[in-house]
């Protein structure tokens, strides 16, 4: 009889400063690609040895179906996955650990309260509040929504800076509003969104929100109580986990009222043909085998995080973001996109007079892996008449000499592009 | 830097997509479409004025990166004056050019108009870039399907 797969131990060391050269050796892609200068993590972030070596181990000793076997295996594999469970509550700060609903990822998490608490409690004409800077995720779903009920969608502006307009987001908040969903962090230009002030002011008309926290749950501690929003959304994979994982969080109350969104196995407590009896959240909304490994994996993620410090992540973000604006800020022929007051972790800039399509192709060439294009974000893009952008994006690998690679490589793009 | 990437960016790709060619919208267009490639924002406008079977004249507008701009302005010039039927030789061409697909004979009058346009066969070796180079010829296609009415191509 083996044991169950130890997670590997880290030990939390929140005072002290990140040392992104240590932490890159955490990762085994830099090693199998040197001289890699990776600058995507908002797309995707690269993953920890400790993760790939806990899912493969999980595989290896523990595997078994979840919530379903009584042999002792398959008790070990679904004490593991309800220990992921209870890892995403204390990493939110969520009051209860049913709160916690395994997803694909921030998308499904936004479907499902779409399709489960929307379809339930929005009618024609009642307003969903969103802002400029959303992701596609959090826009598209509402329009899927809106054909089958009426509803209205409304963004909020933002303001010249490229934050969000805090004063028109006040005004648009209206009688008719009904749910607020925004995002917590852009993902195509790096502005943070105040989501605290956003609920008091949802909270004091009796309106519920939803928070998209893909870019800003790797980046910045999140306490969901403190934040007081109602629903919460992430990605692992943008959390140094595996894909197909995410987390939606909800609250109880708001859970226990909603009907199940996908019906299927391990979601009910009876079938028969003439009724069915759904089983309480979280598991009202996992229909069929989840994604065991993915939330064992992201639960080892999330170890690894707050191993590094979460308070020294941001600290690391937000200092590796201030070089970069100095540093792009002072190359001519470079502007950045406005992320407002505070921008974290994201840089999307153009270049005179080069695409940023060929100004990834050169930086590719460059060994500096980085986005371009429209970021999944268009409403935004287009607001600002940009057709696409180069995006930098960082992680707890990233240190200075990364920033200065991607500017020596710029600089080698507007060398070739003016000859 | 490696040779595939100098291939990608040589000066007349450069030099197309820094000053187009035949970069303007046509006053009585017989045929258009635009192309559209929603991954990197790039769009594309194609004019065409057909006489009978001939392409009296072609011309472009719109904004991308270097290699569609360029990709446009060469087609362009390489179409004006061709019967659609050479157009049509060119076009199965170019693509298997810039896909790394097995180029089709090509009747030795056109020979001239096909080294033309090989500039661009570098972006076979950016499979992330062969939509940059055949969205002006995509549209040319749908503007000769739709004719005046102006159809939208996408690739994705």
């Amino acid at each position: 009889m083996s044991s169950a797969a130890k997670s590997p131990r880290f030990h939390a060391n929140p005072s002290a400063s990140l040392d992104p050269r240590r932490n890159k050796r955490d990762f085994p892609v830099f090693e199998r690609n040197p001289g890699l200068v990776f600058l995507d993590s908002a797309a995707s972030a690269q993953k920890p040895a400790a993760v790939i070596d806990t899912v493969a181990e999980y595989y290896r000793t523990d595997y078994a179906n979840v919530h379903r076997g009584v042999y002792r295996l398959s008790a070990r594999s679904t004490d593991l996955f309800e220990q992921a469970r209870a890892k995403v509550q204390r990493f939110l700060n969520a009051a209860d650990e049913r709160e916690i609903i395994f997803v694909r990822g921030a998308t499904e998490g936004i479907n499902l309260v779409a399709n489960s608490w929307g379809a339930k409690n929005l009618g024609p004409g009642d307003e969903v509040l969103l802002t400029e800077l959303e992701h596609h995720a959090n826009i598209v779903p509402w329009q899927l929504l809106r054909e089958r009920t009426g509803l209205k969608l409304v963004p909020a502006p933002i303001d010249a800076t490229g934050g969000l307009d805090m004063a028109a987001f006040e005004r648009l908040l209206g009688p008719r509003t009904k749910l607020v969903a925004v995002t917590q962090l852009a993902n195509a230009t790096g502005a943070l969104v105040p989501v605290e002030a956003i609920a008091r002011l949802a909270h004091a008309r009796g309106v519920p929100v939803l928070v998209d926290g893909c870019q800003a749950a790797p980046r910045i501690p999140v306490d969901v109580q403190a934040m007081g929003c109602d629903f919460y959304v992430f990605s692992g994979h943008k959390m140094y986990g595996p894909t197909g994982i995410g987390v939606l969080w909800g609250r109880k109350a708001l859970l226990d009222d909603m009907p199940p969104w996908q019906g299927g196995g391990d979601m009910i407590l009876s079938v028969s043909f003439e009724k069915t009896i759904f089983q309480e959240p979280p598991h009202r909304f996992e229909a069929g085998t989840p994604d065991i490994s993915g939330a064992i994996g992201l639960a080892c993620a999330l170890d690894y995080i707050e191993s590094l410090g979460r308070e020294a992540i941001a600290e690391h973000e937000a200092a590796l973001t201030g070089y970069g604006v100095d540093r792009l800020g002072r190359m001519p022929g470079v502007r950045l996109v406005g992320a407002g007051q505070r921008r974290l972790g994201i840089l999307s800039f153009e270049i005179e007079g080069i695409h940023p399509h060929d100004v990834a192709t050169v930086l590719d060439q460059h060994n500096v892996a980085v986005r371009a294009g429209h970021h999944c974000a268009q409403p935004l893009l287009d607001k600002l008449d940009l057709p696409a952008t180069t995006r930098a994006s960082l992680g707890v690998y990233n240190d200075e000499s990364d920033i200065d690679a991607l500017a020596a490589a710029i600089e080698a793009a507007q060398a070739m592009f003016s000859r | 830097m490696t040779i595939d990437f100098r291939e990608l960016y040589q000066d007349i790709i450069l030099d197309h997509g820094r000053r187009p060619r035949n970069f303007r919208a046509l006053a009585h267009p017989s045929h258009l479409a635009h192309g559209h490639n929603p991954l990197c924002g790039d769009r594309v406008t194609v004019y065409l004025e057909l006489e009978g079977d001939r392409i009296k004249d072609v011309s472009f507008e719109g904004r991308g990166c270097a290699i569609s701009t360029a990709s446009a302005s060469l087609m362009t010039e390489v179409l004006k004056g061709k019967t659609l039927a050479e157009a049509d030789a060119l076009f199965r061409g170019f693509h298997a050019s810039v896909t790394g697909g097995e180029t089709p004979a090509m009747p030795p009058e056109l020979e001239d108009d096909m080294d033309r346009l090989l500039p661009l066969a570098g972006v076979k070796s950016y499979p992330a870039r062969v939509k940059c180079a055949t969205l002006a010829w995509w549209a040319f296609d749908a503007a000769l399907k739709s004719g005046a009415t102006g159809a939208t191509v996408k690739t994705e």
